[in-house]
C-alpha cells in the first residue's frame, strides 16, 4: 500500500517532506504531507484519544467509593484530566480533516482501537494507586518523546497532558505507598493490585519490536522515538526499585539485575493473552465499549436540544425579510 | 450593632453539618456522570461542579468537626455517620436520573446556594464567612451553566422539553426544604452566623426571581405549590440516602481507623 | 461544514457540535495565544467549555472564543512574500530617514 501511495505522489515533495521533519521542523495542518503520513497520524492520535475516554471508566468506577475526601476529589480530578486529555487530541485529529463524529462512530464500531490495558477490571481501590504508578507511569514513558512530534496539533496538546499526567503518576505512588505502610488488610490490598496489573502494564508498550512493522515509518516521520522493547525496559528499570522502595514485590520470578547492561531482565510475556485482549476477548472489553455506547446513545437527545436551541436562537436574531 | 446572642457550638456544629452535607451528597451525585455524559464537554463541565461541591463539603465538615471538638475529622463525619445523621435536604440525594433531572435538579440547588453563600460573606463566624467568599464565586459559574443548560433543553426539542418539564414536576416538592426554618436555624440566625440575607425568606424571594425568570426563558410551566416534603434537616431522609452511604462508605468502613 | 453553526447536520443527523477555536491570555498585558479547541453550540457554551478545559486551574484570566470556520489563515506558499523581510526595501528602515542634526528626542 505505501507502494502505491508514494507512486501516485510528487516525489519530490516526498523529499522535501521528510527533509523538513529530519530538520526537525514542525509539520502543521496546512501544510503539504504525504497521505499515508496524514492516515498514520490520525490512527495513531485518534487511539490515543480512544484511550484516554476509555481509561476514565476503570478508574471512574471507584469515584463513588473512595474511602475519604481527598482521595475522592483527586480521583475525580484525575478522571475529569483525562476527559481533557481525550479531548485536546480528538481536536488536534481534527485538524487533519476528521470530524469528531466520524472518530466516535469508529471507536464504538469497533474500527478503532483503544489501549488493551484498560480492557482489565478494577477491583479494589489498591488499583487506583497502581494505575497511577505503573499505567500512567508507562503513559509517560511513552509520552514524553511525543511532545517533540512532528505533528504540530499533536506536539502541543502533548505538552499540555505531560504536564498534568505527572501529577496522576505521583498520585497513585502515594496511593500504594500508604496502602503498603499501613493495615496488614492494606498492604495485601496493594501487593494483589501490583500481582494483577504488572504483566497488563507491560503489554501496554506493545508487541517486541520484530512483530512491529509500523515502527520503523513512525520513527522516520518522528512521531515515534524509541522502540516498544526500549520503552518497555526503561518503564522496568525505573518502576523495579520503586516497588523495592515500599516493600512490594513485582510478580515476576524471572526478575534480575544484569550488572553489566545494569537493566533489569524480566520473564517471558504472554503474548497470547495481549492478542486475545486486542481482538476483543479481555476482561471488560464488551463492557467499556457497551458503557461509552450507552453514554453516546443516551446523550443523543441532550446533542440534539443544544443543536435545536442554537438554531432557534440564531433564527430569532435574523432580521425579518424585507 | 444589634446584639449578638451567645451561640452554642452546638449551633455552629449543626450549621456547618448542614452546609457540608448538602454539598457531599450532591457533589458524590454529580460525580456519577464522570464517564458517562452526553458528550466530553460536560463530562468535564460537570466534574468541575462535583469538584467544587466536595471542596466545599470538606471545608464545611472540617468546621463542623471542630466546632463538634469531639476528636472526628472530616472524613470521620463523611464515612462513619449513619443515614438518620446527614443533614442535607432531601433534595440532593435522590439518584441523578436522565441529563433532564441531574440539571433540574442542579439549577433549583444552584439558584439557592448563590445567594445563600453571597450572604454568608457576612458571617460573624471568620470560618464560614472565608468558605463563602471563595464558594460564591464558584456558584455564580455553576449557576451560569446550569441556567444556561435549563434553557437548552426547555427551549431546544420537544423531547427535552418534556422531559426537563417532567423533571421539574418531580422535583418541585423537593424544592421547599431550602426555604424551611427550624430553631437551628434560628439559633445561627440569632448570632449572626447566618446573617438575615441568608435566611429562609429572603432565599426564597431572590430564588423564586431567578426561577421565574429561567423558566420563562426556557418556555416551561411552574408547577402548583401543594405539598414540600421536609425532614432531611433532621435526619428523616428518602430511602434512596442508605443506598448511597452504602457505596460511598464501603471502603473506609472495612477498614475503620486506617489511613488513605 | 454546514451553513447553519447550530451544530445539527442539514440531515438532522447527530453530531459532536461546530468546532471553535480558544485563544487565553495567561496574565495581566500578556497576548493572547491559541489554546486548542472546543465544541460548543454557541458563544456562551464555547466560553464555558473553554474556561473548563483550558482553565480550570486558573490558567488563564481571559479567553477568546471563535467558531473555527470564521478564522482565515494564511496559505504555507504565502509565506515567502507575505512574510519576508523587507531587506531589500531599504526605505522601510527608520536609519534612512535623514534627520537634521540637533533634532533630539528622535
Amino acid at each position: 500500500m505505501v507502494m502505491r501511495e508514494q507512486n501516485t505522489e510528487d516525489p519530490q515533495k516526498v523529499a522535501e517532506f521528510e527533509a523538513r521533519i529530519a530538520r526537525g521542523e514542525s509539520i502543521e495542518p496546512k501544510d503539504w504531507m504525504p497521505d499515508r503520513y496524514r492516515t498514520q497520524l490520525i490512527r495513531m492520535m485518534s487511539q490515543h484519544a480512544h484511550s484516554e475516554i476509555v481509561g476514565m471508566l476503570p478508574e471512574g468506577n471507584w469515584i463513588t467509593r473512595a474511602p475519604s475526601l481527598r482521595r475522592k476529589m483527586t480521583l475525580l480530578a484525575k478522571v475529569q484530566d483525562e476527559a481533557g486529555h481525550g479531548l485536546y487530541i480528538y481536536c488536534g485529529t481534527e485538524t487533519l480533516g476528521v470530524d469528531r463524529s466520524e472518530l466516535v462512530d469508529q471507536l464504538l464500531t469497533g474500527k478503532a482501537k483503544y489501549s488493551s490495558i484498560f480492557n482489565y477490571p478494577t477491583l479494589s481501590w489498591a488499583d487506583m494507586g497502581v494505575i497511577g504508578w505503573f499505567v500512567d507511569g508507562a503513559a509517560i514513558v511513552n509520552q514524553t518523546v511525543l511532545a517533540k512530534a512532528s505533528y504540530g496539533p499533536y506536539a502541543r496538546a502533548m505538552i499540555r497532558i505531560c504536564k498534568e499526567e505527572n501529577f496522576h503518576k505521583r498520585q497513585g505512588y502515594e496511593i500504594i505507598a500508604t496502602l503498603a505502610s499501613g493495615t496488614p488488610a492494606q498492604k495485601a490490598m496493594a501487593q494483589d493490585a501490583v500481582n494483577r496489573w504488572w504483566w497488563p502494564s507491560l503489554m501496554m508498550f506493545g508487541p517486541s519490536d520484530a512483530n512491529s512493522p509500523n515502527t520503523a515509518e513512525l520513527i522516520k516521520w518522528r512521531v515515534k522515538r524509541k522502540t516498544n522493547d526500549e520503552l518497555r525496559q526503561r518503564f522496568v528499570d525505573q518502576t523495579v526499585p520503586q516497588a523495592q522502595a515500599v516493600g512490594l514485590t513485582l510478580p515476576d520470578a524471572d526478575l534480575k539485575l544484569n550488572d553489566v547492561t545494569q537493566h533489569w531482565e524480566f520473564g517471558a510475556i504472554d503474548w497470547d493473552e495481549f492478542w486475545a485482549v486486542v481482538k476483543g476477548n479481555g476482561p471488560c472489553n464488551r463492557e467499556r465499549i457497551a458503557a461509552r455506547r450507552a453514554a453516546h446513545d443516551d446523550g443523543r437527545w441532550v446533542r440534539d436540544a443544544a443543536a435545536a436551541h442554537a438554531a432557534k436562537a440564531a433564527a430569532r436574531s435574523q432580521p425579518a425579510a424585507a | 450593632m444589634a446584639e449578638v446572642a451567645a451561640v452554642s457550638m452546638d449551633a455552629v456544629a449543626e450549621f456547618c453539618l448542614r452546609l457540608g452535607d448538602d454539598r457531599l451528597i450532591l457533589g458524590h451525585r454529580l460525580s456519577e456522570w464522570c464517564g458517562h455524559g452526553p458528550i466530553l464537554e460536560e463530562d468535564i463541565a460537570l466534574a468541575n461542579v462535583a469538584l467544587d461541591l466536595l471542596g466545599q463539603a470538606n471545608r464545611a465538615l472540617e468546621l463542623a468537626a471542630e466546632a463538634e471538638a469531639r476528636g472526628r475529622s472530616a472524613d470521620d463525619l463523611a464515612f462513619f455517620r449513619e443515614t438518620v445523621q446527614f443533614r442535607n435536604i432531601q433534595l440532593v440525594e435522590l439518584p441523578r436520573g436522565d441529563f433532564a433531572f441531574t440539571i433540574a435538579r442542579q439549577f433549583f440547588f444552584d439558584a439557592f446556594s448563590v445567594h445563600l453563600m453571597d450572604a454568608l460573606q457576612q458571617s460573624t463566624h471568620a470560618g464560614v464567612a472565608e468558605l463563602a467568599a471563595k464558594a460564591v464565586k464558584e456558584e455564580r459559574y455553576h449557576i451560569r451553566h446550569s441556567a444556561e443548560w435549563m434553557v437548552k433543553l426547555g427551549d431546544g426539542t420537544e423531547e427535552s422539553r418534556a422531559r426537563l418539564q417532567s423533571a421539574v414536576n418531580e422535583l418541585w416538592r423537593f424544592t421547599g426544604e431550602m426555604f424551611q426554618g427550624d430553631r437551628w436555624d434560628e439559633e445561627a440566625g440569632a448570632a449572626g452566623i447566618a446573617p438575615e440575607a441568608a435566611g429562609p425568606a429572603a432565599l426564597k424571594s431572590k430564588w423564586d426571581e431567578v426561577v421565574n425568570d429561567v423558566f420563562a426563558r426556557a418556555t416551561l410551566t411552574r408547577p402548583a405549590d401543594e405539598f414540600f416534603v421536609r425532614g432531611g434537616r433532621g435526619g428523616l431522609h428518602t430511602e434512596h440516602l442508605g443506598h448511597l452511604l452504602a457505596e460511598m462508605q464501603i471502603v473506609a468502613r472495612s477498614h475503620p481507623g486506617a489511613k488513605w | 461544514m454546514p451553513d447553519d453553526p447550530s451544530g445539527t447536520a442539514s440531515n438532522g443527523a447527530d453530531t459532536q457540535w461546530p468546532l471553535w477555536e480558544v485563544f487565553a491570555q495567561s496574565a495581566q498585558g500578556a497576548p493572547y495565544q491559541h489554546a486548542g479547541s472546543v465544541h460548543a453550540v454557541d458563544a456562551e457554551g464555547a466560553l464555558q467549555n473553554a474556561r473548563d478545559v483550558y482553565s480550570r486551574r486558573g490558567e488563564a484570566i481571559g479567553i477568546w472564543v471563535v467558531p473555527s470556520q470564521s478564522i482565515t489563515a494564511s496559505k504555507p506558499e504565502d509565506t515567502g512574500p507575505f512574510f519576508d523581510p523587507a531587506d531589500d526595501k531599504v526605505y522601510r528602515h527608520p536609519q534612512f530617514y535623514k534627520i537634521p542634526r540637533g533634532l533630539k528626542g528622535l
